[in-house]
């Protein structure tokens, strides 16, 4: 492993699909054994940048190096040295679960054996089904093989394109666990995700939307930047308190977030006001309590 | 008040070969409720869809749906809902058009008809002009819009969906919901399934399905009262975990 080099380091990359700018000037780094973290909505990028990242396209400007080598001309070396996993699943269907990890470790001139400390912790999970056909898992067992074989030519850097999309929330938790081991053991991660919640486990976030880097932080950074009050307004009937209070004259954003609305003001906060407008339009269990902000209002915020 | 359950669903069983996927869940849900159907990947969430969708037939149980009974009036239950699923949803390479005139026409609505719903939801979404354009140049969250409201084109008594809002950026994940809550003030019944447990909370009940089972079925706020929890999330890996 190099470590003299900046695991990642993207610099004005633009890419156009016609007249869709899929990447629109990305410029960022990503540093070596910290989870990076890329949030996006579907059509927002992160698939083309990780493609440029695994030298499987070609930006149409700008330069991406991965651990001091150059994206777009050392591709034979980068690909020893990266783990891809592509948002599809892309192993063999028709390969057992042990055939598809051989052959993983065989085209990357090593074997399971010799590398099995990297994936024994995800691996043991589904070894009681070597001999299972992979297009014959299920959605999470598939995600566990798709990760082993991206790990076991022990690669310094994992790209991991929405890994965890349509998973199941205790699914997605353990996924992440194994993430931060393997992070815990020097290997740089890049994940995107749609996930708003999964944004907090990464050790910096980017959020990428229409192709362009909105912020590159810490997700504490992320969100002490965030300076508007945020109010959580609960009542017995959401649907008819938010229409209410879009009508608000002081209501400058009203949203549903979980189990409250989320309401931010134009001016100063006047809560005698608030509750009374609401009383007066007939709401009932009126509960107005002051929150922090979350990631994903720090999203919604900047995507303005 | 038997007349205001939309779904009744009493044991309903599903075995393939010796694996039950689907084992004696029971449940009803009224006109115009919002129904969320939460469960791990695996637990039988697809399959028991799939039976009240009239796609798949049960093993053992009770299963009426709008009316219809799931084991030999499957062709009624599918003419009297809407399905909708981000996996499974509109033609990339119609037209906007093409694809609201393609779903009124399987739904049988008249020529007419047809042409008329097609203005009225253009005219909804303000899409007169994109309305020729290939469905691909869409932006994904307008794509799920779009999609709800050709779910609902023949007014089916209960629309399903199933992950709808995957991959959707926040603003349009709330668009949508927006939209979940218009239709079912209209007395639409919504049946829904979603990894995003704070959409959970904006059902009126929700029930956590795991291996098969239904473990617990309730109020957002009652179920989380009862398992101790502070948000759904955390119910959730209680009882899924």
């Amino acid at each position: 492993m190099n470590t003299n080099y900046t695991a990642i380091i993207i610099e004005h990359i633009f890419k156009n699909y016609g007249a869709t700018a899929a990447l629109n000037d990305i410029t960022l780094t990503a540093e070596r054994g910290k989870i990076s973290g890329f949030l996006g909505p579907d059509g927002s990028g992160k698939t083309t940048l990780f493609k440029i990242l695994a030298t499987l396209i070609l930006p149409d400007k700008g330069k991406a190096f991965i651990s001091g080598l150059n994206a777009s001309s050392d591709y034979k070396k980068i690909r020893n040295i990266i783990g891809y996993m592509p948002e599809k699943f892309s192993l063999y269907q028709d390969l057992s679960v042990e055939e598809n990890l051989f052959f993983f470790a065989d085209i990357f001139g090593t074997s399971i054996k010799e590398n099995y400390g990297i994936v024994k912790d995800i691996y043991s999970q589904i070894e009681p089904f070597k001999d299972r056909l992979a297009g014959r898992l299920s959605g999470g067992m598939k995600q566990k093989l798709a990760l082993s074989c991206a790990l076991i030519h022990k690669p310094e850097i994992l790209l991991l394109d929405e890994p965890t999309t349509g998973v199941d929330p205790v699914s997605r938790k353990e996924f992440w666990e194994i993430l931060k081991k393997l992070a815990g053991r020097g290997i740089t991660i890049l994940v995107s995700t749609p996930y708003m919640d999964e944004a907090r486990l990464c050790d910096k976030t980017a959020f990428i939307l229409n192709g362009k880097l909105l912020i590159n932080d810490t997700p504490e950074n992320i969100l002490k930047k965030y300076k508007k009050k945020i109010y959580a307004v609960k009542t017995s009937n959401f649907h008819k308190t938010i229409g209410d209070l879009k009508k608000y004259r002081e209501t400058l954003k009203v949203y549903p977030f979980g189990e409250h609305l989320r309401l931010i003001l134009k001016n100063n906060y006047a809560p005698a006001d608030l509750i009374k407008y609401l009383q007066s339009e007939n709401n009932e269990e009126i509960e107005v309590l002051t929150v922090e902000p979350e990631i994903e209002d720090c999203f919604m915020e900047l995507a303005e | 008040m038997i007349s205001d359950k939309i779904i009744t669903v009493k044991e309903l069983t599903k075995k393939f070969g010796d694996f039950t996927a689907v084992d004696k869940i029971s449940f009803d849900v009224k006109r115009g409720e919002i129904f969320g159907f939460l469960g791990a990947n695996g637990a039988g969430k697809t399959t028991a869809i799939k039976m009240m969708c009239g796609l798949l037939e049960p093993t053992s149980g009770v299963a009426e749906i709008a009316g219809f009974d799931a084991y030999n009036e499957r062709q009624n239950i599918k003419s009297n809902i809407g399905y909708m699923s981000q996996k499974f949803s509109l033609y990339q390479d119609l037209t906007i058009s093409e694809n609201i005139k393609f779903y009124a026409g399987i739904y049988g609505l008249s020529r007419n008809a047809a042409s008329e719903k097609c203005g009225e939801i253009i005219r909804k979404f303000k899409l007169e002009n994109v309305k020729n354009k290939l469905l691909k140049t869409l932006p994904p969250g307008w794509k799920q819009k779009l999609a709800f409201s050709i779910a609902g084109i023949h007014n089916p008594k209960i629309i399903f969906l199933d992950e709808p809002t995957g991959g959707v950026d926040p603003v349009a994940r709330r668009e949508f919901w927006e939209l979940i809550y218009e239709s079912a003030d209209k007395g639409t019944t919504i049946f829904v399934t979603t990894h995003y447990m704070d959409e959970a909370e904006y059902c009126g009940r929700v029930s956590i399905m795991v291996n098969g089972k239904i473990a617990a079925i309730d109020r957002p706020k009652l179920l989380k009262e009862k398992l101790n929890s502070k948000t759904m999330y955390d119910a959730f890996l209680k009882l899924a975990r």
